[in-house]
C-alpha cells in the first residue's frame, strides 16, 4: 500500500467518524449527563453529520482544503464546547498538510499541531479530565512509530490504543475544565466524554488512514 | 465621539435577547446597536464561532466591538471567531471577562455615551461591582 493519505482516505476518516459518534451517542451523552451538560453525543453527531453533508455536496479537492472545510463545518455546528475544539484540531491539521497527497509524517506532525491547537484553545493541561489526556499519548504514539521507522497503518493502531488506554486513564481524574469542573470531586470516578470522543477519532483512523479500509 | 459595537454570545437565544433587553432599558431616546449571536441554527442551546464572526463584523463601525459572553463553549467560539476576522479588525475586538448581564448592562450605558472601546470593557469589568457593595 501507499503509505500515504489522499482526498478520499481523508473522507473516509471523517465519514468513518461520524458513524462511530452516531453508534456511541447514546454513550457520550449519558457520559456527559453525568459530569456535564448532557449534550455530547448529540453535539458531535450534529456536526460530524453536516461536515459529512458538507463534503458530499462540495467535495473539496486537496487535503488542506478537506480538513479547513470540516474543521469550519465543526465550528459552526457542534454549539457546544467540542465545536472550537475539534474544530480547532482539523483547521490546525489543515494548517499542517499542503495540497499534496499527505505523507505519514506529515499526517503525524498535522495531527500534533491539532493537539497544539486544542491545548491553547481549551487551555488544558495533561490530567485535567479532557480530550488532551486521550490526544496527547496519541500523538506521542504515532510520533515514536514513526520514529521507529514504523508505518503509517503501525503507528496509528499504536495512536488509537494510546488513546484508548489515555480515555480509560481519565476515570479516576478530577475535572478541570469545562462544565465537569463545577462538580469539583464528583466528576471522580466518571469516564471523560470528550477524550472517549478522541478515541473514537484514531478508532476510525486506524480503518480508513492505515490502508486497511 | 467613539461608537463601538457590541456583541452577546450566549448558548440560548432567549437570554441573549433578555439581557440585550435589560440594557437598552438603560438608554431611552438613545441608539445602540447591540449584535447577538446565540444559540444553534435548529432554536437549540448552543455557540457558533462562525456566528459570531458575522456578528462582530456587523457590530463593528471603525471603533471596535467589545464582546460578551456567557459561559463554556461560548468563551470558546468567541476566542475561535476572531480568528476567522480580517487583522485589521481582529485588532479592534475586545473579548470581555464580565459577567453576562452585569457586564452588558455596564457596557451599553458608557458605549451609548460615545466612550471607547479600552472605557467600555473596563466599565463591563465593573459591572459587578454595585452587587457586590450591596451584598457586602
Amino acid at each position: 500500500m501507499a503509505d500515504g493519505v489522499d482526498v478520499q482516505a481523508l473522507t473516509a476518516w471523517v465519514r468513518e467518524f461520524d458513524r462511530l459518534v452516531a453508534e456511541h451517542e447514546g454513550e457520550l451523552t449519558g457520559l456527559d449527563a453525568a459530569i456535564g451538560d448532557a449534550d455530547h453525543g448529540a453535539n458531535m453527531h450534529r456536526g460530524l453529520t453536516a461536515a459529512v453533508a458538507a463534503l458530499a455536496g462540495t467535495p473539496p479537492a486537496d487535503p488542506a482544503a478537506l480538513l479547513k472545510q470540516v474543521g469550519m463545518t465543526l465550528i459552526s455546528k457542534v454549539g457546544g464546547a467540542s465545536g472550537p475544539l475539534y474544530g480547532t484540531l482539523f483547521l490546525r491539521m489543515a494548517g499542517a498538510v499542503g495540497t499534496d497527497e499527505v505523507d505519514a509524517a506529515t499526517y503525524a506532525r498535522a495531527l500534533r499541531a491539532g493537539l497544539d491547537g486544542v491545548l491553547a484553545r481549551g487551555k488544558a493541561e495533561p490530567g485535567d479530565k479532557t480530550m488532551v489526556d486521550a490526544l496527547g499519548p496519541a500523538c506521542d504514539a504515532l510520533d515514536q512509530e514513526m520514529a521507529a521507522g514504523g508505518s503509517l497503518a503501525e503507528a496509528l493502531r499504536r495512536a488509537a490504543t494510546a488513546a484508548r488506554q489515555g480515555r480509560d486513564a481519565t476515570v479516576p481524574m478530577l475535572a478541570r475544565k469545562g462544565r465537569a469542573s463545577y462538580l469539583g470531586e464528583r466528576s471522580i470516578g466518571h469516564q471523560d466524554p470528550g477524550a472517549t470522543t478522541t478515541a473514537l477519532l484514531l478508532d476510525a483512523a486506524v480503518t480508513t488512514l492505515g490502508g486497511e479500509g | 465621539m467613539a461608537r463601538v459595537g457590541l456583541v452577546v454570545v450566549s448558548h440560548s437565544r432567549a437570554l441573549a435577547e433578555a439581557t440585550v433587553a435589560l440594557a437598552q432599558q438603560m438608554l431611552p431616546g438613545r441608539e445602540l446597536a447591540i449584535q447577538v449571536a446565540a444559540g444553534t441554527e435548529d432554536g437549540g442551546l448552543g455557540t457558533d464561532a462562525v456566528a459570531i464572526s458575522a456578528a462582530i463584523t456587523a457590530a463593528d463601525a471603525g471603533d471596535g466591538v467589545v464582546v460578551l459572553m456567557d459561559l463554556g463553549s461560548a468563551v470558546l467560539s468567541a476566542e475561535t471567531a476572531l480568528e476567522l476576522l480580517a487583522d485589521d479588525l481582529r485588532e479592534r475586538v475586545l473579548l470581555s471577562a464580565a459577567p453576562l448581564v452585569e457586564g452588558l448592562v455596564g457596557a451599553a450605558v458608557v458605549a451609548a455615551g460615545g466612550a471607547d472601546r479600552a472605557r467600555v470593557g473596563a466599565e463591563a469589568l465593573l459591572g459587578l461591582a454595585p452587587k457586590q457593595a450591596h451584598l457586602g
